[in-house]
This record gives structure tokens, sequence and C-alpha cells, in this order.
């Protein structure tokens, strides 16, 4: 049933063109940087944009930070919004039901192969910034990655991390994009508190986050310790998605509309976006879906910063578990009238 | 999945013949009874026509049997599995169509057919899958369709890929909703000679449809459905049964009616509706021709299925309620 789902996924366009959309943008982010070499300055825009002029090889750090909080959780929630309520909706679900495909198998292997969708898609967006990246930069010296970092200060731990959480705010895409927008201080964690305010003064940032860089000591990057800390965040950020894919995919069970399910999941995505960054919903704060997105950051610290990655991966877990429960219940007791 | 198959050859039919057997089987939405107390009863080879009015509860009873829809109340066996809970062993043994096919409309028919092959339990090696998908293209008229996609396809395409679907199984029971639904009066035929094939093989063949004359050209027993209730169940020949009167046409129905006086019970131009008398055909043939009246034909009366389905079922439930809601 599972190689059925994935020839399924792969037989439609959809699929393709979103991938494709995917690698689009920090190839275009690629090109404007190329051309005017015009870099944000460190700690501001997209992480690692500022140093990816320096090294190339960088660059597909930053396309995960450019596709990571729009463009990626979109894709992951169009392909599980689609994947219950378009069969119900396109009338091939009863088909499926009475070959027989037992529903619980059929949920788990949507599950399987959303999370296929997820890893080819992060890995086509490394692959291609990768090659974009050396081919418009030059390889050079990772040793950048590091030093592109602000440190992680105590402010930084997990219960006033509503402080800095205006730091965990993925950016918005226009600041991302634009890469020189100061107000967009923040997509690093450890950026200060007032980084989530809007930062009229362009100087003031930059000098903020040079001090947050010349306290760090960074050692060059060999290929191989990139590659693996590349690695790493590859997969915790696949690990991020599967959140989404699991809200997705549970509203897909309930709804016989793709697109409610997907504007669903969305929706509390953006919901747990605008929580983690204020300071007042910072009881539930640590909870929150998006709360640990952007500590894959974390893998290119010297050394690992492991403390919000191991607890974004049992958030995440947490919610695959309990969504996919749900799901479970639900499609498995439903009548299935479409 | 391999288990499945396994259970499947030990869910045999029941002793009692009956490959669908229903008691009591009811099912609510909401507020909305969809089918109410039906009992149905299915016999193992029958062409079974399951006819009702568009609304009357066809489809959802069908979804029911396939375990799509859970009931609300009642007992359900199809191939001797209670439904739905043990309905996974006995639908490998199941063709179903169920309100109009469904396909994956930017595949091929061929590549559709492939998929549902591949999601079913019994999993053969590739090359008898495609010959499969093969044959039942052939079967269902088919076979020469290119790589085009499904979306391109006519309704009546759509249909016999449906129906092609449905037969990949080599079925023991078929349940078919509305099949012939946008095909062509060549293509109903078509569809009704490949059935009638297949039921004289072995398959049993279950058929709803609100189209009366599919029914009466294809089934040889048949249940009426009205607003949720199963209102007649019986051999089609028996609800076909004679009336107890005679029809004689003749160039001479003044003559006739002359002669039989108030034996006639209505008249049509030259056809008369006859009281039978004593003696049957024979002697009312006789009776007329001695005394001089030509004869053009003599039959015997036999209620047609219109009839006894109007008799016993109001309007289409669909204008019924709405009638009940402009009130």
């Amino acid at each position: 049933m599972i190689r059925v789902e994935l020839i399924k996924l792969a037989g439609r366009p959809r699929t393709w063109v979103a991938i494709g959309l995917l690698c689009l943008l920090p190839a275009v982010v690629a090109v404007f940087l190329a051309t005017t070499r015009i870099s944000p300055p460190p700690g501001q825009g997209a992480a690692f944009l500022s140093a990816v002029l320096q090294s190339g090889s960088l660059y597909p750090a930053a396309a995960l930070a450019l596709v990571l909080p729009i463009f990626l959780p979109v894709a992951v929630a169009v392909v599980a919004g689609d994947a219950v309520a378009g069969e119900s909706s396109q009338g091939t679900l009863r088909y499926l039901l009475v070959r027989p495909v037992r529903r619980t198998a059929l949920l788990g292997a949507k599950l399987v192969a959303i999370v296929v969708f997820v890893v080819v898609a992060v890995l086509s967006v490394a692959g291609t910034s990768y090659v974009v990246g050396v081919s418009l930069f030059g390889a050079g010296d990772p040793v950048a990655v590091v030093r592109a970092l602000p440190e992680v200060t105590g402010g930084d731990d997990a219960v006033a991390g509503a402080g800095p959480a205006g730091g965990q705010q993925p950016a918005s895409a226009g600041g991302q994009v634009g890469g020189s927008d100061a107000s967009q201080s923040g997509a690093q964690p450890g950026a200060d508190t007032g980084d989530s305010t809007a930062v009229a003064d362009d100087q003031a940032a930059r000098e903020r986050a040079q001090s947050s860089v010349s306290s760090l000591s960074g050692e060059a990057l060999g290929p191989a310790d990139l590659a693996a800390r590349l690695l790493g965040a590859m997969g915790y950020v696949v690990v991020s998605m599967l959140g989404v894919a699991a809200i997705a995919l549970f509203l897909s069970t309930v709804t016989a509309s793709s697109l409610g399910a997907t504007l669903g999941a969305l929706a509390a995505l953006i919901t747990s976006q605008v929580l983690v960054s204020l300071d007042a919903a910072s009881s539930v704060t640590p909870y929150l879906p998006t709360r640990y997105w952007l500590a894959w950051v974390d893998f290119f610290r010297d050394p690992i910063f492991l403390r919000d990655i191991t607890s974004g991966l049992w958030l995440q877990a947490g919610y695959v578990v309990v969504l996919m429960l749900a799901a479970w219940a639900n499609f498995t007791t439903k009548d299935v009238t479409s | 999945m391999s288990t499945r198959e396994t259970q499947r050859i030990d869910a045999r039919p029941p002793s009692s013949g009956l490959v669908i057997e229903t008691r009591g089987v009811t099912k609510r939405f909401g507020s909305h009874v969809a089918v109410d107390d039906v009992d149905l009863h299915v016999a193992e080879g029958a062409r079974y026509g399951f006819l009702g009015p568009n609304g009357s509860g066809k489809t959802t009873m069908v979804r029911m049997l396939l375990g799509l829809v859970y009931a609300t109340r009642g007992e359900i066996t199809v191939l001797g599995a209670t439904v739905p809970n043990r309905v996974a062993d006995v639908l490998p043994e199941i063709g179903a169509m169920v309100e109009g096919p469904a396909a994956y409309p930017h595949l091929s028919g061929r590549t559709n057919l492939a998929l549902l092959d591949a999601s079913g339990p019994r999993r053969g090696r590739d090359g008898r899958r495609r010959q499969r998908v093969e044959e039942v293209l052939e079967r269902v008229g088919l076979a020469a369709v290119d790589r085009r996609p499904v979306r391109t396809y006519s309704l009546g395409m759509r249909q016999r890929l449906g129906l092609a679907g449905a037969l990949l199984n080599r079925p023991r029971l078929l349940v078919l909703d509305e099949p012939t639904n946008g095909l062509d009066p060549h293509g109903i035929r078509e569809v009704r000679d490949l059935l009638i094939e297949l039921n004289a093989a072995g398959t049993t063949v279950f058929l709803s449809s609100h189209l009366l004359a599919e029914i009466e050209a294809l089934c040889t027993t048949v249940g009426v459905v009205d607003r949720g209730r199963l209102v007649l169940e019986d051999a089609l020949d028996a609800v076909r049964g004679p009336t107890g009167r005679l029809v004689v046409r003749t160039p001479d129905p003044d003559g006739a009616a002359r002669l039989l006086g108030r034996a006639v019970a209505e008249r049509h131009d030259h056809t008369l509706v006859v009281d039978a008398a004593p003696g049957g055909p024979s002697a009312l043939a006789r009776h007329l021709v001695e005394h001089g009246v030509p004869l053009d034909g003599l039959a015997e009366q036999r209620r047609s299925l219109e009839d006894v389905v109007v008799a016993l079922t109001g309007p289409g439930s669909d204008t019924a309620r709405a009638r009940e809601a402009r009130a």
C-alpha cells in the first residue's frame, strides 16, 4: 500500500511543482546576492545569508532558513491536507476501501508518503542550493558559519524563551528575501530581546549583531563536519514538518475538502507563530508546534547545542502521536458517504 | 495483508445459500432515517434488482453492505461474514461499483486499474497483474484504450472503467450501483449481456437502479425500496403474475363487446381486457370465432413491474420531501 501511495504522489504534477518552487526561492535569493554582493549584516535576515558570500557551501543552510517558515509548511500542508480528503472528494476513497484496503493501513501509508515527500523536498532544496551556492559564491571557507551565529545567551532557556521568542519567530518571507530589513533582525535564537520590535536604526542593529558574533570562537569546519551538521539540520527540519503533516492529515480525515484541511493546518501554524512571539502567552509557548522550528541552527554551533533540538524532537513526536491517534479514531469510525 | 488471504478462504457462504442477508437494518443520519428496518435476502446465483426512486436509500444500503457506512441498527451478513466487523475477509471476493465510477483523473485507465489492483490484498506478480488488467479492459470493451488520462474520458468510458475495476477480483458477488448511468443504448445492452454471462458462470449480481426497465430486462429477483423501507421482495416472475384477465385484440371490437357483455373490463380501440371465463383463453377464442368475431390476438394479461411499483411506492422521495419542506 505504501508503494501505491508513493506512486500516486510521484505521479502528480503538483508534487514536483511544489518541490520545484521550494528550490526556486533560494536560487532567486542567491542570484540577487551574487549580482549585488550586498549581504545582510550578520545576525540579520535569514540565518546564514550573511555568511554565504564567503562560503557557497553554506548555502544549503541558508536555503533551509529561507523555505522553513512559510514555503515548506505550506507545501507539506497541501500534500497532507489532500491525502484523505482528496481521495474522498474524488470518490476514489470508497473504491480503495472496498478493494479492500484497511482504513488503518491507508492512514499509515499516507503518513509514510508525506514523510517521504518532506524528505525529498528537503533533499532537493539542499542539493540544488549547494550547487547554486558553490557555483555563485565559490566553495570558500565554512568557518564563517560559526562566526555568523549569535551567541547562545542565558536568556535563551526554554521558559524565558518568551523573551527572545521574537528571535524564534520566523521572519516574514519579505524580510528574508530582501535580506536587509533591519526589523527582521532575529531569525536566530539568542538574539536580544529588543530584536522582536522594529529597530529603526540600522546601525544600532548592526552593532548589536556584531557584538554577539565577536564573542564566539569558531573553528574551521572541515567538509565532512559541515556535511554531517547539514545532514543533522536537514533531518531536524524534516521532523519539524511532521507536526504540520499530522495536523493536516487529521483535518483531512475530518473534512471532505482538501482546501479546508490545508488551510486549517496553516491557520494552526500561524496561530502558533503569533503566540510564540507573544510574551503574554509564555505559559503555552513551549508546547506550540513552531516553538523549536529554528533550533536546527544549533547544529552549526560549536559545540552543537542540543537542548532545543531535543525539546523540538519530543514536541514533534508528541504532536504526531496525538494527532495520528485522533485521525485514526475519527477515520476508522466514520461513514464514508462520498 | 497475507494473513487476510488465508482467513478469506475460511469464509465460505452460509448454509442458507444466501450471499447477502440483512435483518432489521436501519441507518439514521441525524434525524433523517435513510434506511428503515430492511431485511434483504439475496440468494447465491441470483440476479437481484434493488429498485427504488432517487433518494430512497439504495446507495446508503449498498454502502452498508460494503462496510463503508455503518448501520445504526440491525445485522448484515455478506458471503457469510458479518459486516462491518469481518467484511475485509470477504471483500476480495466482491466486485463493487458505488455511486458512479471514480478514478485518478491525471492517470490513464490502465494505470488506474493497475494501482487499484496493487492496493488490494491479492498480490500477484507484476506480469500476472498486467494480464489481469488487460483481461478486464477487454471484457468491458476498453481494450483499445490508449494512454490518455481518465480526465479526457467520456462518462460512458468512465463507467466501463469502473466496471472493469469491479471485475478485477473475478468476484463471486458483484454489487453494482446504477452501473449503466451515462451509457448509450448500445453500451447498456453490452453491459447487460456481460452481467448475464458472468451470472451464468456463477457470479451473483446485486444491482441497484432507479430504472425499472433495466431491472426488468436483467434481474430474476427484485427488491423494491421506498423512502428507506423495503416494500417488496420477490421473484420477478411472481411479481409479474397473471391478473386473471385476458387481452383480446380484434378488428371488430364492437361485435366482441356485444358478445361478451359485462365480462369486458376495459376497452381501448381494438383491444379489450376481459375477465377470464372458465376454460381459459382457448375457450374464449372458440367462443368468439364461433360467433363470427375475428381475432388478431389473445393473451393472458400480466402485471407489469411498473404497475406493481407505482402501486407500492409514493412519488419519488426527493419530490415528496421537497413538497413536505414547502408545506
